[in-house]
């Protein structure tokens, strides 16, 4: 029996450079439910291949979500319509016959178009390059019961650490504001003891460098949370900014 | 003093002069209501609650001047935030998404916050000056001048509509202080929300039942 295919019509953005100008081009496909969002494109790059035309140009690596590469903004929703998943984890069943689908870049002036789908999220790696790590070697895995650490205290450490640092948070904000992104990085640190000896410098550095940056200010819309693959909840926000408020009135260092 | 003035100026230290600047005016907001409330209670009354506060002028000069300090550092601040945060976004969506991942209030509060503005100036330039600077000084018939002013449907209208629409800017800014001051737990925020809606509804009710009073019971 043949496989029920669903038509679709795809507006993808393209983009031959950072510098040129760009525009939507239509693709009429015909695809199967079961295929994830990311085989639908590689089927239209293969018909396109095959017609000896420039491939549409998009990221991806883990295809399970884990990666966080492969962002797009399909029907202006980051990672698409379904909460809590990655663009590679969509599947076209979510679509019906005869749809429109429109899919274009994340958005911001840090994001960069560097070709089609593909944007510079270098920014992000910079923030992490300011602060978001810790300097001391660990060694190997300890004993489980040999940090002293409540259960709930690293629970809601990793829940920060599942950050996978796709940028939608970014792409979804009005603002264009990193915070959930950095927020998640700042909690998952400041929140374990192995983080507490540059607990004050890492969140100064972070915030400094995501300001520098060119992202925008966050104003509490909360849209970061909705189109999050993770679920990173704004709580992480909120201790973010108690993070900084308390590092900035207390710290002594002048310069940061 | 430079760190303090970088703090103050990164994106958190706009958020957080956003916050105390909001939570100061959302203070002010109760205390404007229960002195307007004094209408109901007939001429007299209002009179001489307005009467007692111009002998003590001085006092309300100060305070009027810091309260004029919070709404500009309020205002500007408010202003270029939304500037900054437009140009960090240089290239629209062709497909806005946003209704699907957030709420209408909590994206137009430049919207809601410039009409205010202009209810703002409109107000001063009524009510606060004929107050202050007209023969009202003389005659002290400070109820009879609004009560007059209500009588005019269209200003009424005006007023009414300007306080919904603060009611609007409350509903958001309310919740949005705390979290930015980093209060957002399981157990308090939605007490907090709560508490927001419910007084963004009584200041735009209240504010606004004094206008429908007056157009109610025609002038005097
Ligand atoms: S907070 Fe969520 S949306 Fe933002 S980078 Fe991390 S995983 Fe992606
Ligand atoms: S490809 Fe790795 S998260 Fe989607």
């Amino acid at each position: 029996m043949a496989e029920k295919k669903i038509n679709l019509l795809v507006k993808v953005w393209r983009q031959p450079s950072t510098t040129s100008v760009g525009s939507f081009v239509d693709y009429k496909i015909s695809v199967s439910p079961d295929s994830s969002f990311l085989e639908m494109l590689d089927e239209i790059n293969n018909d396109l291949e095959k017609k000896n035309l420039e491939p549409i140009a998009f990221e991806s690596d883990c295809r399970e979500g884990i990666c966080g590469t492969c962002g797009l903004v399909i029907n202006g929703q980051p990672h698409g319509p379904i909460p809590k998943i990655a663009t590679c984890q969509l599947h076209m069943r979510n679509f019906k016959d005869g749809d429109t689908v429109w899919v274009e870049p994340f958005r911001a002036k840090a994001f960069q178009v560097m070709k089609d789908l593909i944007v510079e999220r270098s920014g992000l790696d910079k923030i992490i390059a300011a602060g978001g790590y810790i300097s001391v070697n660990t060694g190997s895995i300890p004993d489980a019961n040999a940090i002293p650490i409540s259960k709930e205290r690293s629970s809601i450490a990793m829940d920060a650490a599942a950050c996978i640092g796709c940028g939608a948070c970014v792409a979804a904000c009005k603002n264009a504001s990193a915070m959930l992104f950095v927020s998640a990085k700042v909690s998952q640190l400041a929140l374990l003891p192995q983080g507490q000896p540059e607990r004050t410098r890492r969140v100064q550095n972070m915030v400094k460098v995501m300001d520098e940056l060119g992202f925008g200010s966050c104003s509490n819309t909360y849209a970061c949370e909705a189109e999050c693959p993770k679920g990173i909840s704004v709580k992480n926000i909120a201790r973010l900014n108690r993070e900084f408020i308390l590092a900035n009135v207390k710290s002594d260092n002048i310069e940061a | 003093m430079n760190w303090l003035f970088r703090s103050l100026n990164s994106s958190i230290g706009k958020k957080v002069i956003m916050a105390i600047t909001g939570i100061s005016l959302i203070l002010f907001l109760l205390v404007h209501l229960a002195n307007n409330l004094t209408l109901f209670a007939g001429p007299s009354t209002f009179n001489t609650v307005v009467k007692s506060l111009d002998s003590i002028k001085p006092f309300i000069r100060v305070i009027e001047v810091i309260l004029a300090l919070i709404f500009i550092f309020h205002i500007f601040n408010g202003v270029r935030l939304w500037y900054e945060n437009k140009i960090a976004r240089p290239t629209p969506y062709a497909v806005n998404g946003s209704s699907k991942n957030s709420t209408l209030l909590s994206r137009t509060m430049i919207h809601t916050g410039s009409i205010i503005f202009i209810f703002l100036v409109i107000h001063l330039s009524t009510f606060w000056n004929a107050f202050n600077f007209s023969d009202l000084h003389r005659t002290h018939s400070y109820y009879e001048f609004t009560a007059d002013m209500f009588s005019n449907v269209y200003y009424s209208i005006f007023y009414i509509i300007a306080m919904i629409i603060l009611g609007f800017h409350l509903n958001h800014g309310f919740q949005s202080a705390f979290q930015t001051f980093g209060w957002n737990n399981n157990k308090y925020f939605p007490l907090v929300k709560a508490l927001g809606f419910l007084y963004s509804v009584l200041m735009a009710v209240a504010f606004s039942s004094i206008p429908i009073y007056f157009l109610l019971i025609g002038g005097n």
